[in-house]
């Protein structure tokens, strides 16, 4: 944790999030939700400086093979199996600003659709070569890029024949605490999206085509990697013009 | 016709899925050799100023099972009230003290942990101070949007009686889900997600 070029420190709250564009916490159709959401409303209050406030992560941390899933569990001279994809895109808040020093942590299933993890009992092979977590710091203009395996779709456990589509959850970690965000990148034209619980519980189409990245032809590198496309936002936060009382005199 | 005023939409929230660990603890899961050590894992050294205290506790679902695959994240002030944090802008906090804390509850008994301090009083925005509580932010198959909820500590009932966000609370009986109970330096502050003695989750 260290320095980060912040220009002037941003001290507003953040804008109210729109719980209508985001999923309700209770979605029957995805099951596990049924006896994990509260039954109360939240308590919503105003952003106070336990929020607005959060960790700066040094680039410092961040390991030479983070961002290169294909490389970062490998045996040397190896790499994984699957198609070589580069996903990359920038980090904005609601105001359009790009959102420089964020944590981005990602991670995924193999080519085959096989997570490795010690709960996970699905038939695909694991692949020797793949770990699946990788993590990025958002530059100066809020772009991160990390090199992977497209991900295997998934089966799952909640209809009789549920399968997730092909994804890669997202972690983000912006400037305060209240936009702590986990989500999940889809890929164009993959026809699962549509049939998917999870991607269902997002009520507005509109809401859930801002996960689904883009083929970016544009920074395909031939003869080695096609590329996908994926910008998030954060919760943006108001100018501090009539306010000074965080500074709590 | 006015101007435009051009916001964009926040990104969809969607669950972390059964396997948060892999991207967020690999480590815990068995993935070795990718990162050093997992993020969040330690928030004081040594030199840390303040009253060193474990907060600890287990998630619960609306059955009163066991919640083992979640990961929680905790984010609190410095023993003087100080958060280290660029938008922090009272004073420099202890460069001691991340402040910032990241768990996942075990997969045989449920429980997380986290080694701290006791945090100071923070301000609320009309001079009023707020109790010392730490921010919970928590993740887990089946919670479509990250649940934000603070801890506060049994032993400060007058700045508890004072705090802006306890007084929010319309129903009196549910302050008491955000008051860890307290057993010399640990506090054990139990999540029950839904049902019975439900813990007041924030939009805030």
């Amino acid at each position: 944790m260290s320095e980060i070029p912040n220009r002037k420190p941003e001290t507003g709250a953040f804008f109210a999030r729109d719980l209508s564009w985001h999923p309700p916490a209770y979605a029957p159709g995805y099951k596990t939700s049924v006896l994990r959401s509260p039954k109360r409303a939240l308590l919503s209050l105003d952003g106070t400086i336990s929020e607005i406030t959060g960790p700066v992560f040094g680039h410092a941390m961040i390991g030479e093979l983070d961002n290169d899933l294909l490389h970062n569990f490998a045996k040397p001279g190896e790499s994984a199996i699957g198609e070589r994809i580069i996903v990359h895109g920038q980090v904005l808040d609601e105001r359009g600003r790009p959102q420089a020093g964020v944590l981005v942590e990602f991670w995924q299933a193999n080519a085959g659709g096989r997570y490795r993890h010690k709960k996970e009992s699905y038939l695909a092979a694991i692949d020797p070569n793949f770990g699946g977590c990788g993590r990025a710091i958002t530059d100066e203009d809020g772009r991160y890029f990390f090199r992977t395996v497209r991900p295997g779709a998934y089966p799952w456990p909640n209809g009789v024949n549920d399968w997730r589509p092909a994804h890669i959850h997202f972690s983000i970690f912006g400037h305060g605490f209240s936009q702590r965000l986990i989500t999940q990148m889809y890929f164009e034209g993959d026809p699962m999206i549509w049939k998917c619980p999870i991607v269902g519980t997002i009520p507005d189409k509109a809401a859930i085509e801002q996960l689904i990245a883009p083929m970016d032809w544009g920074n395909t590198i031939p003869m080695d990697s096609r590329a996908y496309r994926f910008d998030i936002v954060l919760r943006g936060r108001r100018s501090t013009m009539f306010e000074n009382k965080l500074e709590g005199n | 016709m006015a101007q435009e005023l051009r916001y964009l939409k926040e990104t969809p929230s969607q669950t972390a899925g059964p396997y948060v660990h892999i991207g967020l603890t690999p480590n815990f899961c068995d993935i070795g050799g990718v990162y050093e050590r997992d993020l969040g894992v330690a928030m004081v050294n040594d030199k840390t100023t303040g009253e060193r205290i474990t907060v600890a506790g287990r998630i619960f679902d609306g059955a009163g099972a066991l919640v083992r695959d979640a990961v929680i994240e905790i984010w609190q002030a410095d023993s003087a009230g100080l958060y280290n944090s660029p938008s922090e802008m009272r004073g420099a906090a202890d460069p001691n003290f991340t402040g910032w804390g990241r768990c996942p509850t075990r997969a045989e008994d449920g429980v997380y942990s986290f080694n701290t301090v006791k945090p100071g009083k923070v301000p609320f925005k009309d001079g009023r101070r707020q109790a010392p509580h730490i921010s919970f932010w928590i993740v887990a198959r089946g919670i479509n949007v990250g649940l934000q909820t603070r801890m506060y500590f049994p032993e400060e009932t007058e700045a508890n009686g004072a705090d802006p966000l306890l007084q929010r609370i319309e129903h009196r009986d549910r302050v008491a889900t955000l008051i860890a109970a307290r057993d010399g330096s640990t506090y054990t502050f139990d999540i029950r997600l839904q049902g019975e003695n439900e813990t007041v989750f924030l939009d805030i």
